[in-house]
């Protein structure tokens, strides 16, 4: 079972975040997924969140509750959330939004120019993706093809196109991350 | 029972990924509802908003109503002119609908209502799931007669009973409930839904003797009265008050004694037709864990902990609420140590498994003001005082 919480603020399409991990993941990897998401106050404006929880069976307990891989792209998100974070988990944010505190326990941390990235396609809309892509190639929670099987529906038709090339570029620059701390010696 | 075809446009097969309100919708929209009255509230929006979106291409009517009470009157309305209809609803918007949902009991009207809970008394936690009406679903009108209502655990149920509401609904003439949560409401699953083809709705009895012979409350063999469609032609009259055979008004107590007994045995007889619930392991259990709805899923999760510590524990989720399945209860009452009812309340269907138990087993509740689902860990404490 894996436990995942995207994170952020409301207008970042966090939710749609979730909601396209979960239908690759349950509709194209033939896995479980469950997604919830903050309601009320929380979720228009301020830190939001949508959460996965992944698993060879049958989802039985639908909410998150030590996940072990974050994905941050507010400050006061990460400050949220982080402290849930398990010790041997993933954190994974904005390079430019998030400034990290000092690390806790195994955490690998992975960063990303989202909403730079996203900015430079044209339009700061499609950070979401970007994150999506970098995501699934960091945590391998779902293979890129059922992330993008998964697109058309849940982003506008005419900007799928744009979508797929955000979501590559996330994902290319998180094969190189991976690659970077591959090749680094260990110390 | 007549089966009716499904017209394939209301029906969207292949495989979705549905929150539980949604699910709903499309559950209504395949068993061939084509009215939708309503009054939008949180967590609830969700099933009006997608049966508005996509009834347009369906072909129906989806009207927003002043308030709740003028929904429920519009269902009744849309029914006798022969549609499927329904609405759909959570918290205080549930209270508002109590007063017409006795009246399309009285009058023996199809009608679904979905209600996704969330936490009360009154206004409560809009936002928060609560299992906090189960009660009053079954007693919230004033009067003496029986609803029938289901407890979906998931979207794919949503779909999957929205259709059995539907087709329970028109067999016994009667309000049907859905009776879901904002946790299964707002959750995204995996929802399949199948070809048109493949499902079985229910077509209602439709009387097709001499218009001038028809009595919409004379009961059938399978004490169940014929429908006819107002506007097609006949001539008849219905009623909130107590009537006869011919929907006219009788005040007097010979009457109400006919009326009474029928609305509630219709259901109490068929009982054993309409109840679908969900057993595991109860054959050496020493412990059964009753449960429902969301609530169902997560106490399975402590189930799962209780076997390993190797406690005997067996699970009887309920499918169908109301009618409760009282008789196999009781049956189980005579072989166990205990029964276990978590529920996202201070304590409502735990009543029924006592009543039916009748002091052969005790009923331990696990109670949840609501707010939030359950720590598996709060069951598992309650299975392994059961089990002692």
């Amino acid at each position: 079972m894996t436990e995942i919480r995207f994170s952020g603020f409301g207008g970042q399409g966090i939710i749609r975040c979730g909601l396209i991990t979960g239908k690759a993941i349950s509709l194209f990897d033939n896995k479980y997924a469950t997604m919830t998401q903050s309601f009320g106050p929380e979720a228009r404006g301020s830190a939001c969140s949508s959460q996965v929880v992944v698993s060879e069976d049958r989802v039985l307990y639908p909410y998150i509750t030590k996940p072990e891989i974050l994905i941050s792209m507010s400050q006061e998100a990460y400050d949220k959330y982080e402290p849930d974070l398990r010790e041997d988990g993933i954190l994974i944010i904005d390079t430019d939004l998030v400034k990290l505190k000092a690390p806790r326990g195994k955490i690998r941390v992975y960063s990303v120019p989202a909403t730079r990235f996203a900015e430079e396609l044209g339009n700061r809309v499609f950070a979401n993706l970007v994150m999506l892509g970098f995501f699934t190639a960091i945590s391998k929670a779902a293979t890129p093809e059922a992330m993008k099987k998964a697109l058309p529906g849940l982003v506008p038709k005419r900007f799928l196109d744009l979508n797929i090339k955000a979501f590559d570029q996330g994902y290319e620059h998180g094969q190189e991350a991976l690659k970077k701390e591959k090749d680094q010696p260990k110390g | 029972m007549k089966k009716l075809k499904v017209d394939p446009k209301g029906v969207l097969t292949g495989a979705h990924y549905l929150d539980g309100d949604f699910a709903i919708a499309e559950g209504a929209l395949a068993a061939g509802c084509r009215f939708f009255a309503g009054y939008p509230i949180t967590p609830s929006t969700e099933t009006a908003e997608r049966f508005a979106e996509r009834i347009p291409f369906v072909g129906g009517i989806f009207i927003q109503m002043e308030d709740e009470i003028a929904s429920v009157t519009a269902l009744i309305g849309a029914s006798w002119a022969g549609k499927k209809a329904m609405t759909v609803t959570s918290g205080p918007g549930f209270s508002l609908m109590m007063e017409n949902i006795g009246l399309a009991a009285m009058m023996e009207t199809p009608i679904v209502i979905a209600n996704v809970q969330r936490g009360g008394p009154s206004t409560g936690l809009p936002t928060l799931v609560g299992q906090q009406d189960m009660m009053q679903v079954r007693w919230g009108s004033h009067g003496d007669y029986k609803i029938i209502a289901l407890s979906p655990d998931s979207p794919q149920e949503c779909f999957d009973l929205t259709i059995q509401a539907f087709n329970l609904s028109e067999t016994y003439r009667v309000p049907t409930f859905i009776m879901t949560d904002e946790c299964v409401g707002h959750m995204h699953e995996k929802v399949v839904i199948p070809p048109a083809d493949k499902i079985e709705v229910v077509e209602r009895k439709w009387y097709e003797g001499p218009k001038e012979k028809y009595l919409p409350y004379k009961p059938d063999k399978d004490m169940i009265p014929f429908m006819v469609k107002a506007g097609d032609g006949y001539r008849f009259h219905t009623t909130g008050l107590t009537h006869d055979e011919r929907g006219y008004p009788v005040i007097n107590a010979e009457c109400q004694d006919w009326v009474v007994r029928h609305l509630n045995d219709k259901i109490t007889k068929n009982a054993e037709k309409i109840i679908k619930y969900e057993e595991e392991q109860t054959d050496n259990a020493e412990v059964v864990v009753v449960s429902y709805g969301i609530t169902s899923r997560v106490a399975y999760r402590a189930v799962q902990l209780a076997r390993k510590a190797g406690i005997k524990v067996g699970t009887l989720r309920l499918i169908t609420v109301w009618p409760f399945p009282e008789k196999r209860i009781k049956e189980l009452a005579k072989k166990v140590k205990a029964f276990v009812v978590p529920e996202i309340n201070y304590g409502q269907m735990v009543l029924e498994v006592e009543r039916a138990a009748a002091g052969k087993a005790p009923a331990i509740l696990v109670p949840h003001c609501g707010g939030w689902v359950h720590n598996p860990e709060d069951i598992l404490k309650a299975i392994k005082e059961a089990a002692k």
